[in-house]
C-alpha cells in the first residue's frame, strides 16, 4: 500500500474525531484531497489557497539562499577572514564556507519558525476543530526573512506564538486577520527584545557572542560589528559601501531583504503570476519617491543645518530610500498580503502610497526605530478597511448622483 | 449559620467572575493600564479602590433619599474626591515612593468609571448594607484582574515580583538568565496589558459561553 493510501486510510479512521483536522491537513499537505463535492455547483479554478502559498515561497527562496551566503559573508568579512567581494558575482561571495556558516545559523531560523508556527495551527484547529489553513505557509517563511541572524531561537518561538494567536488565530485564523502575522511577529520581537533587534551587533553572525567573550576577558580577538546603511546615515557617517553593494545586497541587514535585486525578480514573478498586486507595489515606492523628494527639497532650501540630527537620512537622495533598508522587502512581500491589504483597486494605491510615505517618514524622523517599514506596514493594516469603506461609499455615492440625473 | 443570606453573597461573588468589571463590563481599563507594570502598585491601587469604592456606595446609599436626582452626579463626585483626597494623602504620609508610581492614577480614582457606575447602579437604590458589600464585591473583582495582570507584567517584563528577583539577576546572569533568558520589554509597555487583559477576556469568555454577545 502506498503512503497515500495509508493516509487515506487513517484519515477516514478518524474522521469525526476531534484529531481529524490534524490528519486532513497532513493529507492535504502531501497529496491532492481526494474529496469531491457531490451537490451544488461550484467553480473550479486552478489556483487554491495551497498553490498561491507556494508561489510566494518559490518567489522567497531566492531571498533566503542568498541570505545564507550574505549571512556566512558578513561573518567572515567582519572578522578580516576574507575580502570584500566586488560585485554580484564576486568570488568572495559564494563559498561553500559562507554557505556553509550560513545555512547553519539561518536553516534552524526556519525550523523554529514552521515547527512552532505549525504547532500552534493545528492546535488550533484541533480546539475549534476546522480544517488547518495554509496562510503560515508563508509567514513562516516570510519570519526568518526579518530578522537577525543571531535572534536567540527562544525568542523568535516566543514571538511566532505570539503572533500566530494574536494576530491571527484570535481574529478567526487565516483570511480574518487584521494585521500582518510575520509583521507581528517583528513587531513583537522589537519592542520586547530591542537588544538583540537593532544596534550594530545583531545583523553579523558571531558579533554579539564575540562582544562577550571581549566584555568576559578574551584579549586575543577585536569586536566585529557591521552597522546597517541606515544606521550609519542616521549617525551622519560616511557609508563603507557603495550602491551597487545596497543593490546587490552584500551589505550587513536582516536575513532575507538585503538583495534588492532579488527581491526585484521575485516582485516580477509574483506580478507576472498575478499573487502579488502590482497597484500596491509601485503605490508603496511611489509613496516612498513622494517622503524622499519633499525631505530633498527641505535640504535644497536651506530650511535644516547640516548639523541637525535628521540631516544625514534627509539629504539622501530620493532614489536611493528605495536601496537602502527594506522598503523594497516590505512592498514586494509584506504590503501585498492580500489579507490584510486594502481590497479596492483605489483603495490599493491608496494604501500602498501611505505605506511608502509613512515609512520613508519614520525612517528619518524617529531614530529609535531606524526602519519604519514593518510600522507603516501594521498602521496601513489598521487603515485598510477604513480606506477600502470609503471607497465603496464613494463609489455608491457617484452612481447614486448619476441615478438622479436620469430620473430627474 | 450563614453571615450573609445567598442574595448578599451573591453581591460579593458575581463581580469577580461572571460580572467582573474589568473583563466583562470593560469598565476602569485606563488605570488598569496603566499601573500595572508592577505587581506592587497593582496592589495599592487595588487597595485604594476596594476603600473607596466601599465607603463610597455606603456614603451615597445612606444620602439616596435626600440628593435632589438633578445634582446627584455633582453629589457622588464630591464623595468620591473627598475619599480619594485621604487615600492620597495617606499614601503620600506613608508610603512616598510607591505614591510617586502611582501619580496621577490616585487622583484619577475619581473618574473610575466602576466608582461611578456602581453608585449611579447601585448605591442610589439600595441599602448601606447591600450597598456595602457591592462595593467590596465590584472593587475585589476590579482589584483581582488588576494583580494578575501586574503579577504577569512584573513577572516578564523585569523578572520581579514585588521587587524581588526571582527569575535571577539579569546582569549578574545568574537563575535564569544564565542561560540566556532576557526580560520581555513588551511586558512593561502598555499595549501588552491590553493584551493580557484581552487574553483574559477570551479565556473567561471561551469557559464560560453565555458570556458571549453577539
Amino acid at each position: 500500500m502506498s503512503l497515500k493510501d495509508k493516509l487515506h486510510v487513517i484519515k477516514q479512521r478518524y474522521a469525526g474525531t476531534k484529531m481529524a483536522p490534524a490528519f486532513n491537513a497532513l493529507h492535504t499537505f502531501l497529496y491532492t484531497p481526494n474529496e469531491v463535492t457531490h451537490n451544488g455547483t461550484h467553480v473550479k479554478a486552478v489556483d487554491d489557497l495551497k498553490r498561491t502559498m507556494n508561489t510566494v515561497i518559490i518567489a522567497l527562496v531566492p531571498c533566503l539562499i542568498f541570505g545564507m551566503y550574505n549571512a556566512g559573508y558578513q561573518h567572515y568579512l567582519a572578522q578580516g577572514a576574507i575580502d570584500k567581494a566586488s560585485g554580484f558575482l564576486g568570488a568572495s561571495f559564494w563559498t561553500v564556507d559562507n554557505l556553509i556558516i550560513g545555512a547553519w545559523t539561518i536553516l534552524p531560523l526556519v525550523v523554529v519558525s514552521y515547527g512552532v508556527g505549525l504547532a500552534v495551527e493545528f492546535l488550533f484547529a484541533v480546539i475549534k476543530g476546522h480544517e488547518v489553513e495554509e496562510g503560515y505557509l508563508v509567514t513562516g517563511m516570510l519570519v526568518p526573512l526579518i530578522v537577525p541572524v543571531d535572534i536567540p531561537l527562544w525568542m523568535l518561538a516566543v514571538a511566532v506564538i505570539f503572533g500566530v494567536v494574536i494576530g491571527k488565530e484570535v481574529f478567526g485564523g487565516t483570511g480574518m486577520n487584521i494585521l500582518n502575522p510575520a509583521l507581528t511577529i517583528r513587531a513583537f520581537l522589537f519592542f520586547a527584545y530591542p537588544t538583540w533587534m537593532s544596534g550594530d551587533k545583531v545583523w553579523v553572525h558571531g558579533a554579539v557572542e564575540r562582544d562577550q567573550m571581549i566584555a568576559a576577558g578574551a584579549t586575543n580577538l577585536d569586536a566585529m560589528s557591521g552597522e546597517t546603511i541606515l544606521g550609519a546615515y542616521a549617525q551622519n557617517k560616511t557609508l563603507a559601501y557603495d550602491y551597487w553593494d545596497m543593490f546587490w545586497g552584500i551589505i550587513p541587514g536582516s536575513v532575507g531583504e538585503t538583495s534588492k535585486f532579488l527581491i526585484i525578480i521575485g516582485a516580477l514573478f509574483l506580478i507576472f503570476t498575478k499573487i502579488g498586486s502590482w497597484r500596491i507595489i509601485v503605490s508603496t515606492l511611489i509613496g516612498a519617491l513622494a517622503m524622499g523628494l519633499i525631505f530633498n527639497a527641505v535640504v535644497d532650501a536651506g530650511i535644516i543645518s547640516d548639523t541637525s540630527k535628521f540631516y544625514g537620512l534627509m539629504s539622501v537622495p530620493f532614489w536611493q530610500h528605495l536601496i537602502i533598508g527594506s522598503i523594497l522587502f516590505g512592498a514586494v512581500y509584506m504590503a501585498t498580503d492580500p489579507v490584510s491589504a486594502a481590497q479596492t483597486n483605489k483603495g490599493k494605491w491608496i494604501y500602498g502610497f501611505l505605506i511608502g510615505f509613512i515609512s520613508i517618514m519614520i525612517r528619518v524622523f524617529n531614530p529609535a526605530y531606524p526602519e519604519g517599514v514593518f510600522l507603516a506596514i501594521l498602521l496601513m493594516n489598521v487603515f485598510a478597511p477604513t480606506i477600502d469603506h470609503y471607497v465603496v461609499q464613494g463609489n455608491v455615492k457617484q452612481r447614486m448622483k448619476r441615478l438622479k440625473v436620469k430620473t430627474a | 449559620m450563614a453571615i450573609l443570606s445567598k442574595k448578599d453573597t451573591k453581591l460579593i461573588t458575581d463581580p469577580f467572575l461572571d460580572n467582573n468589571p474589568i473583563t466583562i463590563q470593560v469598565l476602569g481599563i485606563c488605570s488598569a493600564l496603566a499601573i500595572t507594570a508592577e505587581l506592587k502598585a497593582s496592589i495599592v491601587m487595588s487597595i485604594s479602590v476596594l476603600f473607596v469604592l466601599g465607603v463610597g456606595n455606603v456614603v451615597i446609599s445612606l444620602m439616596r433619599n435626600i440628593i435632589p436626582s438633578k445634582i446627584r452626579i455633582i453629589v457622588q463626585l464630591v464623595v468620591v474626591a473627598a475619599l480619594v483626597i485621604i487615600v492620597d494623602q495617606v499614601l503620600k504620609a506613608y508610603a512616598y515612593e510607591l505614591s510617586k508610581t502611582l501619580s496621577v492614577f490616585v487622583g484619577l480614582i475619581i473618574t473610575n468609571c466602576i466608582i461611578m457606575g456602581r453608585f449611579e447602579a447601585f448605591a442610589l437604590g439600595n441599602g448601606p448594607w447591600r450597598s456595602f458589600l457591592d462595593g467590596i464585591g465590584n472593587a475585589a473583582g476590579y482589584g483581582f484582574i488588576l494583580i494578575l495582570v501586574g503579577f504577569v507584567r512584573e513577572l516578564f517584563g523585569s523578572g520581579t515580583l514585588l521587587g524581588f528577583p526571582v527569575l535571577g539577576d539579569p546582569i549578574e546572569k545568574s537563575g535564569l538568565y544564565s542561560i540566556g533568558y532576557e526580560n520581555n520589554g513588551f511586558m512593561l509597555l502598555s499595549p501588552m496589558a491590553l493584551i493580557v487583559v484581552g487574553i483574559i477576556i477570551w479565556v473567561q469568555r471561551s469557559r464560560n459561553a453565555s458570556l458571549i454577545e453577539d
